[in-house]
């Protein structure tokens, strides 16, 4: 770069340079300007659109809003507790709003389990149930989907798009054809849940598979192992880590799922909830949320601990899995 | 291998053969532990009595229901002769000829008092009756003198018809149905008299006598495809997908099944109904206008949106308030949690407190489910997709913190520094220091989110939030839109596999190909 006493002037070349870069910023400003402009419309459309199809309209609801929040507190802070626990309540007035006792399940003549627990139990256990069927599925459907085990094309094309409809299917409507035959119930949430989990883990599983090194799949081939004996004695033990922390994390997601699911119909604690936030009844919601967000919270740690100690670091990656 | 080389092999790798014993055991144990979980949810929710308990038969036909459709002629047995008449809504449109169902007129006698209203139907060769003249039908032989015409195509062949007075039976001579053959292909078919049907499947026919005070009588043992409750009853005749018939003392209710979704583009009310598509075309660029007020375009496109059996319109509108729902409330959440995210993490801001604050705020907006917040704002904005955005917003907020957070936390301290040593201020540390680094990374999180929340917007719509959930959970409630219920998830499925290819390109883009 040559320069004179008077100015800093470029070279050609320098000036060469100077414009390439000019232009590239220009290009590349014009783009982002195009960009927040394109995301601003989209946004300002999609909140008018929103708001202008809602029942009620933003800006009018607003100031009700709180009022919405203050009808949530109940009457005193110890009836949360009386509901959690099914304990009676001085207000009772033989009303549902505080028939806490009810719900009570005995195992003898004094203990009991009190209803909210007992539905959590049951959700939990839908969950937990979804996840071991979609695991089980997921674990035989993986090996026929990955790349690098499966030779045949057209079957695994096959096996992989099957799971992308298990997966996209929205559940919601499985658990509606299974309530309309089997009627209200957990058995419904459970087939729900468990079709979407294959879909979810079988996925995830394959991808796992086709990242392992194959070279104890080599040496057991070498050895004349047929199929099955190469994945179950070089594959598997590769990636069992890796399912079980994806399986624990599909766990949290399905305690959600199978909440909502329970909301629509599928029994549980999702049901509890719905009825008792339209029913008004301040202290039963509040003390469902709290074991709720209890439960979640709780299933969160256990899981993200036992993810911690099976794959490490790893376990914390992003990506919840959709 | 000889024996000398295994034992060798086996001394030298003694951990491998000779586990302990727990080692040995634990996959034996944990696969009875799980079989003995899944034996305990077996009796839990007693999964054996639900499923057995279940209405398997009906399954069929919801399924059979996606992707088909019933017409469901009935068959009244008129003294001596039959009426042919369809359900008010039928997909064939009023006063339907189709030609599976094929008619033989005779002139037969009858007394006028209960043959009035028959008599005045049996117009054409075809069954004459439109669903109007099925209804008059019924009001004529329960009412003798309020005698209404037929109308439509049923109006011309007809006899004079006497007015007789109800007291005296007058014999009349008129022209009506005598047979009626419905074929349900294959060879399959249905044929039915005056007091006698004749039902054959797969070569196989079944002659059912229909007896005065007696009811319906089989001649011969009933087949395995038709079933009696008890003598003189109904006989329901299944011919698998084809349809069934029920067989009664005074009627035939035929219900024949086709492939397909009918009346898709138009329903029965519309002009178009029923042409062509080069005639639809025809008329909407180049015939008369239909309606002198509109243009055939508009009335096309209206009629289109407000199919009444499809609501393409108003499913479209449902779709697109879900669209908007996850859009929305990923970005506005992404905004959010953008900065409070650089006050949680403990590198960005050295503040114990306000990190620990802000972290403990993501937990729980994350924690109390997407499920509480749409139940909650749909309670405070009443049903809509505001209630649904505001459900994203919330729980998406939470999350995104704790993912942008985290990102914070894992930058690469250099750039920081050298912008610093500068002399920069501490926004332009931020800007041109921390932001380059963690924009592509939060800008991924957020698109996978948004693909994501697509498909959770659906099912919160369900209980209130708006959207296509709920306009999918209404129509499954009432168990005879299942068809309904296909082309919405198909619709759903189209976006979710869309946006899945835009927010998987997108991210490709931003952070290659390993960012899955």
């Amino acid at each position: 770069m040559t320069t004179t006493t008077r100015s800093p002037l470029l070279s050609d070349a320098g000036h060469a340079v100077e414009r390439h870069w000019r232009e590239l910023a220009g290009r590349r400003r014009l783009y982002t300007i195009g960009g927040l402009l394109f995301m601003v419309l989209a946004m300002s459309g999609s909140l008018w659109f929103a708001n202008e199809s809602n029942a009620g309209k933003f800006f009018d609801r607003l100031p009700y809003f709180f009022d919405f929040a203050g009808q949530m507190v109940p009457r005193d802070g110890w009836e949360i507790w009386r509901a959690l626990f099914d304990l009676s309540s001085p207000y009772d007035d033989g009303s549902l709003k505080y028939n806490y006792p009810d719900g009570r399940i005995y195992f003898t003549e004094t203990l009991y389990l009190p209803e909210y627990f007992y539905k959590m139990l049951e959700t939990i256990n839908i969950a937990l149930v979804s996840t071991l069927v979609g695991f089980g599925f997921g674990f035989v459907l993986c090996f026929l989907a990955a790349s690098n085990l499966m030779t045949r094309r057209w079957l695994r094309f096959f096996v992989r798009r099957f799971m992308e409809v298990l997966r996209a299917f929205p559940e919601i409507v499985i658990a509606g054809f299974f309530l309309a035959i089997l009627s209200l119930g957990a058995v419904p949430a459970i087939i729900a849940v468990s079709i979407h989990t294959i879909g979810a883990l079988g996925k995830m599983f394959f991808e796992v598979v086709e990242n392992t090194d194959m070279k104890a799949e080599e040496g057991l081939r070498a050895a004349g192992a047929n199929w099955i004996e190469r994945v179950w004695f070089a594959i598997v033990p590769q990636v069992m880590p890796n399912f079980l922390s994806y399986a624990l994390l599909r766990l949290e997601i399905n305690v959600r799922a199978s909440t909502i699911i329970g909301a629509v119909g599928g029994g549980g604690i999702g049901e509890a909830l719905r009825l008792s936030i339209s029913r008004n009844h301040e202290a039963k919601t509040l003390a469902i949320i709290l074991l709720l967000f209890c439960t979640v919270v709780a299933v969160d740690q256990l899981s993200a601990w036992l993810r911690g100690r099976l794959v490490g670091k790893q376990a914390f990656a992003f990506g919840r899995g959709a | 291998m000889t024996e000398a080389e295994t034992n060798a092999l086996v001394a030298r790798h003694a951990d491998v053969f000779n586990r302990p014993l727990t080692e040995r055991l634990r996959g034996i144990l944990i696969a009875a532990g799980i079989s003995l979980y899944l034996v305990f949810a077996w009796w839990l929710f007693a999964i054996g009595q639900v499923v057995s308990g279940g209405n398997w038969e009906i399954a069929g036909a919801y399924l059979a229901d996606w992707v088909s459709y019933e017409v469901r002629p009935n068959i009244d047995f008129e003294e001596g002769a039959l009426t042919v008449s369809f359900p008010r809504f039928s997909p064939l449109g009023d006063d339907p000829k189709p030609d599976w169902l094929v008619t033989e007129t005779a002139m037969v006698e009858r007394r006028a008092a209960a043959g009035a209203g028959a008599a005045g139907q049996s117009g054409g060769a075809i069954s004459g009756a439109g669903f109007l003249g099925a209804l008059d039908d019924k009001a004529a032989t329960k009412t003798e003198e309020s005698f209404l015409g037929p109308v439509g195509g049923a109006a011309q062949a007809l006899e004079p018809q006497v007015e007789a007075p109800a007291t005296e039976p007058v014999v009349i001579r008129a022209e009506a149905v005598v047979r009626a053959e419905v074929s349900l292909g294959d060879g399959n078919h249905i044929l039915i008299e005056p007091e006698r049907v004749a039902l054959t499947r797969d070569g196989e026919t079944l002659v059912l006598d229909i007896e005065r005070n007696v009811g319906v009588v089989a001649q011969g043992a009933l087949p395995e495809w038709a079933s009696q409750r008890a003598p003189g009853a109904k006989v329901i005749v299944r011919f698998g997908f084809a349809g069934r018939a029920e067989v009664e003392d005074d009627e035939v209710k035929v219900r024949r099944r086709f492939l397909g979704w009918e009346n898709f583009v138009f329903d029965t009310r519309s002009p178009y109904w029923g042409k062509p598509a080069s005639e639809v075309l025809r008329l909407v660029f180049l015939g008369e206008r239909i309606e002198p007020g509109r243009s055939n375009l508009a009335l096309a496109w209206d009629n289109i949106l407000n199919n009444s059996e499809w609501q393409h319109g108003d499913v479209w509108l449902k779709l697109l308030q879900t669209i908007v729902m996850a859009f929305a409330g990923t970005v506005l959440a992404s905004l959010l949690a953008f900065p409070l995210a650089f006050a949680a993490a403990r590198n960005i801001t050295p503040n114990r407190l306000a990190n620990q604050v802000l972290k403990r705020i993501f937990d729980l907006l994350r924690s109390v489910d997407m499920l509480i917040w749409a139940l909650f704002f749909t309670r405070a904005f009443g049903p809509g997709p505001l209630a649904g955005i505001s459900a994203i917003f919330f729980t998406d907020t939470g999350t995104f913190g704790k993912l942008y957070s985290e990102a914070l936390e894992n930058i690469d301290d250099k750039q920081r520094e050298g912008v610093r040593s500068v002399g920069a201020s501490p926004a332009s540390v931020q800007r041109f220091g921390v932001v380059p680094q963690v924009l592509p990374v939060f800008l991924s999180q957020s698109l996978y989110f948004w693909e994501s929340n697509t498909r959770s917007a659906t099912i919160i719509g369900a209980v209130g939030a708006g959207g296509i959930g709920l306009k999918l959970w209404e129509a499954m409630r009432t168990n005879q839109d299942w068809e309904n219920v296909a082309y919405m998830v198909l619709l759903i499925l189209i976006v979710v596999f869309v946006f899945d290819s835009i927010s998987t390109a997108l991210r490709h883009r931003l952070i290659g190909r390993q960012g899955g």
